[in-house]
Formats: structure tokens, sequence, C-alpha cells
């Protein structure tokens, strides 16, 4: 960090122990080769410890049966699957209930967050209740209180709230019906793909349009329609080649249809509410950081009060949102740990406790869990960089 | 230059750190415990009958006996006990990283924990088995009839490995509903999530009392598996190892001599060679484990024999009211044997 002085041109070279730069590269040298020597010291030592304890090491239990059952997994499973298995199936439950978590936050954090600003006296205080409520409340008893207060109201499966008798909720969860694809079901996909690409060409023509002529369609209304109405339209051409499994009540439980877990419902409402109350101060001050002259300007040119946040406002404060929203996404994904807390089949739960109990594999279990949840926060991390990169102010 | 002081005092304090760990594989558990001046011991996060805090908050139960007993053969005093209460998962690494000298746990002896986790069985103090508890108002009366059902179970036991056999043996089907704590566990059975709480049928009983109306819930006859428990100590220190499988001992042979706490005085003047070793009025057994000739007695003086545990704590005697059965002496019937004292 110092101004390094200026080296004598003249007279003799100082030996090296007096030149600054030498020395601090000396030194950083000598402190990496100290910090190598320590971590093999430890890695060495921790296996002489678990050989002198006589307990096993390796990774060779995760080709083992595992032996027990897991509630929810997006993958086959049973409980004759290997525990590598389970990693993955703990593995895709976080990645499920925090890809869903990070998208009903950012939704609710930017509604709320904008709500607070409205002019409107109910709106703003019914927003800024929310954040106060749900910001100070810890989040392990809002997930307790969505499991337990709510779970304990729900009726007995036998007695199950029933939409038209073929959805259902009830104690052990939401039960709705699974689509099952015929033959011709392809077209589907196909008219979606070719509803984006016009979508996209639409946009294209609009913008060049509207930069020739001044005159512009509503290009997101007509493409949503486009996404939605094309492949809609092609399934009742065909006949809509489609049947449902309706899941019914037999014996204990419902079978069929798929079946959304309690824990799975209890977690995700928890997580979203909770970042997303962070999520909404953090867009009401990126919004308010916007000088009010950029509004009145835009005012000035008579454009609308949605044009106004859409075009001027937001891509101007998402400069200031995105660094802290990447920590709030990251913070989200880092709680669903506390899944183990209510039986959610999470990573922490399903592999870090089941897992590592059964096999008492502690070492490699909990280093493969906290790599999982490194890699999975730097990949967010170079996404929101990235996009950050993108949105930033670029100067003309 | 201060940034670097900084990286420098804690790369000292990690070293120490690593250091201490080192030391720790060498350890001796007696002497460590000595210089504590108390036995560590981990138990379970409240099991009634077990080890669970009583309305004093004293930790009461058969296996916290085992720790008291343990305590009275090392210390003469059997409060010379620190209770760490530890969850299913919690258990083993507490045990193998030194943070408990014993575990007594209602832990379930298996080959897996015994010979891969670096652990050693001492004994079992309560011969075990799965059973399953359903609401009385589902009208089942047989575990074959559990298919489809879901069912509550605490992470990290046999239970959710042997529950997974019998089932698939059985060709039926169910969802397991997995919690980190046996209150939880509760909790899920009680909210009505699961259908059916399994675990071992001793804690089945210890969990239906708990329970706001115990008599809504009954345990169904079947007992799918053998679950031995008993205490646990680390390999490689067989001084500990013997210390706490004898103090287990002492406590069956006093209760097949007839040796109970309120007659361990007149006892000692004994003529029967058996209870004269026993009580060390004859050769000093305790030597070879490093404890003085009174351990036996003191453990029975301040804990009691087995039968006198068992009946104060599960036993009839207890709201638990678990018979004897097979954890009955072998001379009764039961299946508990301890080996002589000679």
């Amino acid at each position: 960090m110092s101004v390094r002085p200026k080296a004598h041109s003249l007279g003799p070279k100082p030996p090296f122990w007096r030149d600054r730069a030498k020395r601090a590269l000396i030194f950083q040298a000598l402190l990496i080769a100290a910090v190598v020597v320590f971590l093999l010291y430890i890695i060495g030592n921790t296996q002489d410890n678990l050989a002198a304890r006589g307990i096993t090491t390796g990774f060779g239990f995760l080709t083992n049966t595992a032996g027990f059952g897991i509630v929810q997994s997006l993958i086959d499973y049973s409980s004759q699957s290997t525990y590598g298995r389970t990693f993955v199936v703990g593995l895709l439950n976080t990645l499920l209930v925090s890809a869903l978590g990070i998208i009903a936050a950012t939704i609710i954090g930017f509604t709320v967050g904008i709500a607070r600003l409205s002019p409107n006296w109910l709106i703003a205080r019914l927003a800024s209740g929310y954040i106060e409520i749900f910001r100070n409340i810890p989040l392990l008893l809002q997930i307790f209180f969505w499991y337990f207060a709510v779970l304990r109201a729900m009726p007995s499966a036998r007695d199950s709230y029933s939409l038209g008798e073929v959805i259902f909720l009830n104690v052990r969860g939401l039960y709705v019906p699974e689509p099952l694809f015929e033959s011709g079901f392809g077209l589907i996909p196909l008219a979606f793909g070719v509803a984006i690409v016009a979508s996209i060409a639409l946009t294209i023509w609009n913008k060049r349009r509207h930069e020739a002529t001044g005159q512009r369609l509503p290009a997101g209304w007509i493409s949503l329609g486009l996404i939605v109405g094309l492949p809609l339209l092609v399934l009742f051409v065909t006949g809509v080649p489609v049947t449902w499994d309706v899941p019914e009540l037999r014996g204990f439980n419902f079978r069929g249809g798929i079946t959304i877990i309690p824990e799975f419902l209890a977690l995700w409402l928890a997580l979203s509410i909770y970042t997303a109350s962070f999520i909404a101060e953090i867009v009401r001050s990126g919004i308010q950081a916007i000088p009010h002259g950029q509004t009145e300007a835009a005012q000035a040119l008579s454009l609308p009060q949605n044009l106004v946040l859409r075009l001027v406002v937001v891509p101007q404060a998402l400069r200031v949102i995105i660094p802290p929203l990447t920590s709030q996404y990251l913070n989200l994904i880092k709680n669903s740990s506390l899944a183990t807390a209510i039986g959610y089949p999470d990573l922490v739960s399903v592999f870090a406790g089941t897992t590592l109990n059964q096999t008492g594999q502690a070492i490699e279990v909990i280093a493969m869990t906290m790599a999982v949840y490194l890699t999975i926060s730097l990949l967010v991390s170079m996404f929101m960089n990235w996009f950050n990169a993108r949105v930033a102010l670029v100067e003309r | 230059m201060r940034d670097n002081k900084n990286k420098w005092v804690l790369l000292t304090s990690a070293a120490a750190l690593a250091l201490g760990t080192a030391s720790l594989a060498s350890a001796n558990t007696l002497q460590n415990t000595i210089e504590r001046g108390a036995v560590q011991c981990g138990v379970s996060d409240g099991l009634p009958g077990f080890s669970a805090p009583d309305d004093q908050g004293e930790w009461q139960g058969l296996d916290v006996d085992v720790c008291r007993a343990v305590a009275a053969a090392v210390f003469g005093d059997a409060e010379a006990v620190r209770y760490i209460s530890l969850n299913a998962v919690e258990r083993f690494t507490a045990l193998q990283s030194g943070e408990v000298d014993l575990l007594s746990r209602n832990t379930t002896w298996t080959t897996t924990r015994d010979t891969t986790l670096g652990l050693n069985f001492a004994g079992v103090n309560f011969y075990d088995g799965i059973g399953f508890m359903i609401n009385r108002d589902l009208g089942v009366s047989s575990a074959k009839e559990l298919d489809g059902a879901a069912i509550c179970v605490q992470s990290g036991t046999t239970t959710e490995l042997n529950v997974a056999d019998y089932f698939r043996a059985n060709d039926m089907q169910f969802d397991p509903i997995v919690f980190d704590t046996s209150e939880q566990t509760v909790g899920g059975y009680e909210a009505g999530r699961c259908d059916v709480l399994t675990s071992d049928t001793s804690q089945l009983a210890a969990l239906r009392i708990q329970l706001s109306d115990p008599d809504q819930s009954v345990i169904l006859p079947e007992v799918i598996s053998k679950e031995p428990l008993g205490p646990v100590v680390r390999q490689g220190d067989d001084q500990w190892f013997n210390i706490v499988k004898w103090s287990l001992f002492a406590m069956l042979n006093a209760e097949e001599m007839g040796v109970t706490s309120e007659n361990v005085d007149e006892m000692r003047n004994s003529e029967d060679p058996d209870i004269a070793r026993l009580l060390g009025q004859d050769g000093n057994y305790g030597e070879g484990m490093g404890l003085d000739a009174n351990w036996a007695y003191n453990i029975i003086s301040q804990v009691g024999n087995y039968g006198e545990s068992y009946e104060r704590n599960v036993g009839m005697g207890s709201p638990l009211q678990i018979e004897r059965g097979i954890n009955a002496l072998w001379t009764e019937g039961g299946i508990q044997y301890a080996p002589p004292i000679r």
C-alpha cells in the first residue's frame, strides 16, 4: 500500500534485505510455505488420529446400499439405492427449494419494496408493516410457525379439503393430478418454441419501428399472449393428448398424482417471505438512491408513470440493488439447510444427517456438504456479478 | 505489519488446536477424568426412564445410572458426572472427538458401529426391539396392515434402516417422515403428519406417556428387530473400556447375588465368597482397572443393583411400566448375564 521510495540510481546496489519490495516478497513466500506445511500437517495428523482410533476413512461408502427411505426425491430413489444417490437426492431437493425460494422472494420483495414507496398511505404502511414483522422474527421460528401452526390446522387425510375432487389439501400435503403425456404431445413444446422465437422477432421489430417512427406496440403483452396462447391452441387442436393421474384416497393416504409435502411448503414459504422482507428494503433503498430529478425529468417528457419506473428509475436502481441482492440469494440458499428442523429432506438433513450417522464418515460427508454449498454460492455470485456488469453504468 | 501480526496469532492458535487434537489420540481417559473431577457422559436429549431431567433438574434413568455407576467406581461419588445431552446424529462424533468419555444413550450395538466408527460397545443394559405406535382410531391391529402409511422416525437411528427393511421384506410401501430429535418426531405424530410413530418399544412407551392423550395411541404387537442397547466408549483405551464394562457387570452380578443398595453394608460381612469378592472383602478386583477395592461397593450403595435401577426407572415402579421380559436375569428366565467377578 505504501509508496515505495525510488531506488537510488547511483552508488552500489543495496543488499536484498534492505530492499522493501524484495523483503515483502520473501515474507509472503515464507507465509505461503508455512500455510502449506501447516495444511499438510493438519491432514496428516487427522489421518493418523482416525487410523489410531480405528475409524474407517475414504469415499468407498458412497457405493454402499443406503437402506433408508426418503420421502421426496426428484430422481428414482429407493432404500436399495446407494449413499452416493442419497447425496444427489438431497442436493436436488436443496436446489429445488432454493430456486423456487429465490423466485418467490424476488417477486414478493420487488412488489413490497415498490409498494413501500407508494403515495397511497395504506399500501405504504402495509408494506412497511410486512417488512418490519418478517425481518425481525428469526427464520427458524417462522419455519416452525408455517410448519406446526398451519399444519395442525389442516384436516386429516380422510376429511381433506378438495377442489373439484381432483386437488386435495390435508395434513399430509397438497395433492394435485399428474399429467401423463400421450403421443402427439411433442407438438406442444414445438409450439412453445415457435412462440418464443416469434416473440423475440416481434420485440426486435417493435424496437426498430419505435426508433424509426416513434410508435410502439405493447410487445410485452403480445409476446405473453403468444407464448401462452399458441401452445394452448395446439393443445386443443390436437385433441388434448394428456391424461391426468388424479390422486385418490386408498388405505392411509392419497395415491397417484403429485404430492407436495408440507415440509416443502413450510420451508419454501418461510424462506421466501423472510428473504423478501430484506429484498424489499434493498429495492426501496435502490429506488431512493435515484435522484428525484430523474423522475421529474422523465415526467417532463410526459412519460406515463409506469414507463417512468420501467425505463428511467428501475434500470438505474438495479445497479444499487444487485450487489446486496446477491447476498440475500446466498443467504436464502444457505438458510435452506434449516430444513433439517422440520424434516424436509434437503442435503443437510439427508446427507450430512442420516448418511453421516449411518456411515460415521463425518469428515468426508461434512467436506462434501461444505463443498456443495461453497460451489453453489460461488456459482450464484459469479452469475450475479456478470449480471451486475451488464447493467452497470455504460459511459457514452 | 499489523495485518501480519494478526495472521501470526491466527496461525499459532490454529496450530495449537491441531496439536491438541494430536495429543488426544494417546489420551488416557481415566487420567483425564480424574483430573477433571467428573465423568463426561453423553446421554439422550430427554427420554423419560432412560435419561431425562426430573422436576428438580436432576438427570434420572436407566442410562443415567450407567454414568453414575462409572462415576461411583472411579471417584466413589455417583454425583461426579457431567451430563451432555446429544441427539442421534451428534452422538458418535461427540464420543470420537473426545467431547464425552462415555456414551450411555440407548444406542444399538451393530457391526458397522462396532467396527468402523472407532467405538467399543461395553455391554447391553437393555435388550430392545423396534415397534410401532398408532392412533387407536385407525383400527389397525397388526404392523402387516401398515401398507402406504406415513411413518415418523428419528434421523440417524437403526430404526430408520430396520423399518425400511421390514416394509421391503413384506412388500409394503411407506413414507418416511424423518426428524432430528425425538421431541420433533412426537410433534409430527401428534400433528397428524404421520400415521405411525416408530422407535424401540421402550422408547415408544416413554414417548407415549408424554402425549396429551396417551390412551388414544396403541403400540402394535410386532417387534421387528433386535436392538441391544448399551454404553459405548472409544476404541484404543482398554482400561477405560474395562471400567465401563465392569461397572455394568457389577450391577448385574449384585442383583444375581441379592446385594441391594439397602443391604450392601450388612452383605459386606457375608460369608459367600462371590459377594466377598464383589464387595472388595476378598482380594482387590479393582486394581486391574486402576480403581480401589471398594469400586463395586460404591456402585451398589450409591446407584443400586441392575434390578433396582430397572424397577425405579422403567419397570413397574415407574410410569413406563415395562415388564422385565428378556431383560430379566438368566436365572429368572431372561437373557441378562454378567461374567463372574474373580
